[in-house]
């Protein structure tokens, strides 16, 4: 570490990068260089390295700059100086993409290849791959067969390595050279080994049989590359992981084994597949002592591994960590700070609250001293800290508002911002200090994104608070100070105040007011927006268009949008019929992650939306109004596999059969499905799967009207699968001559029922009162005995028949479900039920309301 | 006296003559090239691209680039044109039927700017085989007649025996040195 920050103190008093300010066009220039007679080596490769410091520092090169720079490079050839002939293999690679016809130095290539210079072999064999397409490998490939086998380390791993890039563009090529690779398997010489390992497994990627027989062969027969025993444990574990059935046993057998080889390497990648196998290994005890002996190693990395092992195990298996306190203990003052910082986050994770203070303080004597990105991870273990000892909110509270006044980039403080924002939203006792830590914060924020959401924060939770008007001062200094986008956020928060805090209202409206002058057009209209409706006065307007307002999925509303304007631009659009947004999924995070990892949330309705835009006619049915998970309609294990997703529009809804042919040496054609609906449904159109390949996923729709009465809308359709069968061959799927033979196949009933028509979700907190607020809605209840013994289940029963989420139970003794939701259509409908268990099983008394009282039945009928 | 003179310009004028090998492909090129380079007949494979090398003939030093002759590739002759000071253009005596293209080639090459100074050697090559053009027809059938402003040469060759390619370099060597 010490030497590090010399080396880098050194480079600050030089001079500075020599290459720091090229110029493209000059370097360019100075390429025509190249074209003069006799070679200056020195010069040349000079002006190589300047284009090659251009290109890595993500300058731009049209074609023809990168061609001339490139042909000018092969004069090159003609000097025989090893060095240069080195830097013109490298500038030859990185051009060899950006330029064209770069196959002109193929023969020049072959020859360094093949011939006595070793400096140049390995380097050419690179240089040649990398300009070397799929049409041109056949004329090399005797070239890199040999070099495979080649005797000089260098030069064969040149050639494995370049074979695992080429296996991405020409994978049945490169799995020609498996025998010569699995030759090299054998080698001597460590990476050989390794590399070879990686070509041979990587050719059989997709053939687990084959995988299975490699695995099984070289656990045997050990290897002596640590590096090759390395993947080999990787890819033991990953069958170990694919199977999971017993036959994976030997692999754990031998990855256990793996625990007490030599190097400290493999030792490492064995514990570490150990405790990452999803299906717990028989005992994980040899694997974490392990880890627990490297946490006491002298050396930094070792002891990284190990803390950093151990950390993510904590999510898993808290109490296999637990044994290791004592040697996490000793790290947290660990001169490496991110070993320090991984033993002291996994101990808050394991240990007990009278530690807590003990760790924060160790925590807070090197917080500054380390990077971002671990600062990143102490405040997601304060965080979960927050919720698992809810009273230590206060120091907690108070550490990551001291975190927020420190330095750091927007991911950084925008992770503590989550803190605190969770631990506002989780811990009612917690709420004021937490929100006046954000207040401070955005006092002084320079990222917009941050502030923008601290102030929706404030204007949601503010309003309820004690004492709100001290929020508004800090949102309204906002207005004041910053850039527009904050600013318009402000006036939201501000408006939700007056909404609320009828007390307030009149300071609200000069605030307004004020706001109505400003520069920026989004301020202005929201500022007008907000004073019209407060000055109605009317409760209702405000709640439905100020406090709770629906927030439509942004990606489907544009497309409903866009529908809608190419369709029928002078209708009304109804902003009901876009689905919301969904509530955020439960994020099943491990205790430390550093990687920073961000998946992709998509909504279903967005998944589906192209394959639906391929459906004649669809836009004439509106927009999607929810579509619903997918459900199987086949066993698991059978010829062809038939999932069933539901489209439910306003008045329409479309079956999606997502059918997969597991026969090799079957191709299905004209693929359509023969429903029975129930009465009153009725099928529109039907768009068959002209054409099923063995394992290509191909869809039928059948777009099917709801019936006209609510009422008629629940029932259960019968549905089979019809097709044309023609036998193939199972290696090319080339169906055989002649016509192929009908066949159907029968798929499982499907109902079609309430929770698959309504976008539902849990109350909000204001329940009571939106409850009473309906109360001059039509309503319809009725009491029903269920037949499940546990309130608890029975309450979960309703929920699902319903569509509600879980979180909409509440109540301890008397189990109450409350949640609303829009039935298609665009109806609003409240839903309240109270469970108690009583002799003959469990009572409910369930009621609906609705403005359309046909839906508030229907959902009576649903649970009945 | 003179000797000595001559002797100095050698030192001074140390620079490498630049030569290009051009032809049709399977005209022999690269086998010229080595056997010049190495004296031996080398087992050689389609040139895709080119191959240069040093050739030290007779204490003169050059340097020669081998173009490959295929018709994708003789696009690029043109890049490697720059700063040369002779052109070997071999011809496959036996292939009559493409002795046209490679007239075509040839005139399309000399047109070049580049190459209005280069001096040109014609070999006539593959003379060992049977029923070949001779020389004089060669000669005819390049239109080398109608060639003006243009110190050219035409030899019969051999590459794989090695005959004929002595007298063509002497007489480059002679050419070159007598330009200067």
């Amino acid at each position: 570490m010490s030497v590090f920050k010399r080396d880098k103190k050194e480079e600050e008093d030089s001079g500075g990068n020599p290459y720091q300010n090229l110029d493209k066009t000059i370097v360019l220039q100075e390429a025509r260089y190249f074209n003069q007679s006799p070679v200056n080596p020195r010069k040349c490769s000079l002006i190589l390295t300047k284009i090659l410091y251009l290109l890595n520092q993500g300058e731009k090169f049209t074609t023809q700059e990168a061609t001339e720079a490139f042909f000018a490079t092969t004069k090159l050839f003609q000097s025989k100086d090893v060095m240069l002939r080195r830097m013109v293999y490298l500038c030859i690679k990185e051009l060899s993409t950006l330029a064209q016809d770069v196959i002109i130095v193929t023969s020049s290539l072959t020859k360094d290849m093949t011939g006595k210079e070793d400096l140049y072999r390995a380097a050419a064999i690179r240089a040649l791959c990398s300009i070397t397409d799929s049409t041109m490998l056949q004329a090399i490939e005797r070239y890199m067969k040999q070099a495979i086998v080649d005797k000089n380390p260098a030069v064969s791993s040149a050639a494995l390595v370049s074979a695992l890039h080429l296996s991405s563009t020409a994978p049945d090529l490169v799995r020609r050279w498996a025998n010569e690779a699995q030759e090299a398997i054998a080698s001597d010489n460590a990476m050989v080994s390794y590399h070879a390992l990686g070509v041979v497994a990587g050719s059989r990627r997709n053939d687990k049989l084959s995988t299975v027989k490699l695995v099984t062969r070289l656990a045997r027969s050990p290897l002596k590359s640590p590096y090759a025993l390395c993947l080999l444990i990787r890819l033991a574990a990953q069958l170990v992981e694919d199977d999971d059935s017993d036959a994976s046993q030997p692999y754990i057998e031998f990855i256990e084994c793996c625990l007490r080889h030599k190097s400290e390497m493999v030792i490492y990648e064995a514990a570490h597949a150990i405790v990452n196998l999803r299906k717990t290994a028989r005992d994980l005890a040899p694997a974490v002592s392990v880890l627990q002996l490297f946490c006491g190693s002298s050396k930094a990395s070792l002891r990284l591994a190990g803390a950093r092992t151990l950390a993510r195990l904590t999510a898993k298996h808290p109490t296999a960590v637990a044994a290791c306190a004592v040697d996490l203990e000793n790290l947290i003052s660990d001169p490496n700070r991110s070993v320090a910082t991984l033993a002291v986050t996994t101990l808050l994770a394991t240990g007990a609250e009278s530690s807590v203070d003990r760790l924060m303080k160790q925590i807070s004597s090197f917080v500054s001293e380390i990077s971002d990105e671990f600062k990143i991870v102490v405040v997601r273990a304060i965080r979960r800290l927050c919720t698992k000892f809810p009273r230590k909110h206060q120091s907690l509270a108070a550490f990551l508002a001291g975190m927020l006044r420190d330095e750091g980039g927007l991911e950084y403080k925008a992770a503590i911002a989550d803190a605190i924002i969770a631990l506002v939203e989780e811990n009612p006792d917690a709420k004021e200090t937490g929100l006046a830590h954000l207040c401070e914060f955005i006092e002084d924020c320079e990222h917009t994104a941050l502030a923008v959401r601290i102030l929706h924060l404030l204007g949601r939770e503010g309003p309820k608070s004690r004492q709100p008007s001290r929020y508004i001062r800090f949102i309204y200094n906002r207005v004041i100070l910053e850039s527009g986008p904050v600013r318009a956020a402000a006036v939201s928060a501000v408006a939700q105040f007056g909404a609320q805090r009828p007390e307030l209202l009149p300071n609200i409206r000069v605030l307004l007011a004020r706001c109505q002058l400003d520069d920026e057009d989004e301020v202005r209209d929201r500022a007008i927006y907000y004073s019209a409706i407060l000055d109605t006065g009317d409760a209702q307007l405000i709640n439905d268009y100020i406090v709770n307002v629906p927030k439509p999925n942004p990606v489907l509303l544009e497309k409903a949008l866009r529908d809608h304007l190419a369709t029928r631009p002078d209708d009304i659009f109804d902003i009901k019929a876009v689905p919301t947004e969904e509530e955020p999924k439960e994020n099943k995070e491990a205790v430390v992650e550093i990687e920073v990892r961000k998946p992709v949330l998509q909504s279903l309705e967005e998944m589906y939306a192209e394959q639906l835009s391929k459906i004649p006619g669809i836009e004439r049915l509106g927009p999607v109004f929810k579509t619903n998970m997918p459900i199987d309609l086949t066993e698991a294990e059978t010829e062809y596999r038939v999932r069933l997703v539901k489209h439910v529009f306003g008045r329409h809804v479309i079956l999606q059969f997502e059918c997969v042919n597991t026969l090799s040496d079957q191709l299905l054609e004209d693929v359509h499905v023969r429903l029975e609906c129930p009465p009153e449904y009725e099928v529109k159109t039907e768009l068959p799967c002209q054409k099923l390949a063995y394992d290509k996923p191909g869809s039928v729709f059948v777009v099917v009207e709801y019936p006209s009465a609510f009422l008629d809308s629940l029932g259960t359709f019968g549905a089979t699968l019809e097709f044309i069968v023609r036998d193939c061959d199972p290696t090319t799927g080339v169906p055989d001559p002649g016509e192929g033979y009908a066949d159907s196949y029968p798929l499982e009933e499907f109902d079609m029922g309430c929770s698959d028509q309504i976008r539902a979700r849990a109350a909000s907190d204001d329940w009571e009162q939106t409850w009473e607020r309906s109360s001059n809605a039509p309503q319809a209840s009725d009491t029903f005995v269920l037949s499940q013994n546990e309130v608890n289940d029975a309450a979960k029963a309703v929920c699902e028949h319903l569509g509600l989420p879980k979180s909409a139970i509440v109540g301890e003794a008397v189990k109450e479900i409350r949640g609303g939701g829009i039935f298609r259509g665009g109806a609003p409908v409240l839903v309240r039920a109270r469970l108690v268990s009583s002799a003959a099983g469990v009572t409910m008394q369930l009621a609906a309301r609705s403005p359309r009282e046909d839906v508030a039945q229907l959902l009576l009928a649903a649970v009945g | 006296m003179g000797g000595l003179f001559s002797y100095f310009r050698g030192l001074l004028g140390a620079r490498e003559m630049r030569i290009l090998i051009l032809g049709l492909d399977g005209a022999g090129k690269t086998t010229i090239l080595y056997k010049l380079q190495v004296g031996e007949v080398v087992t050689t494979i389609p040139t895709i691209g080119f191959n240069v090398e040093q050739v030290t003939y007779k204490n003169l030093k050059f340097q020669v680039w081998d173009l490959g002759g295929q018709t994708s590739i003789r696009p690029y002759w043109r890049c490697y044109y720059g700063n040369t000071d002779a052109i070997i253009y071999v011809v496959d005596s036996a292939d009559r039927d493409r002795i046209g293209i490679s007239k075509d080639e040839l005139v399309h090459m000399l047109r070049e700017e580049e190459l209005a100074n280069a001096i040109l050697v014609v070999l006539a090559n593959k003379q060992d085989m049977a029923g070949c053009l001779t020389v004089a027809e060669v000669h005819q059938a390049l239109g080398l007649d109608a060639l003006r402003d243009r110190t050219f040469q035409i030899f019969k060759t051999s590459a794989v025996r090695g005959e004929g390619l002595d007298q063509a370099m002497d007489w480059l060597s002679n050419a070159l040195q007598a330009r200067k």
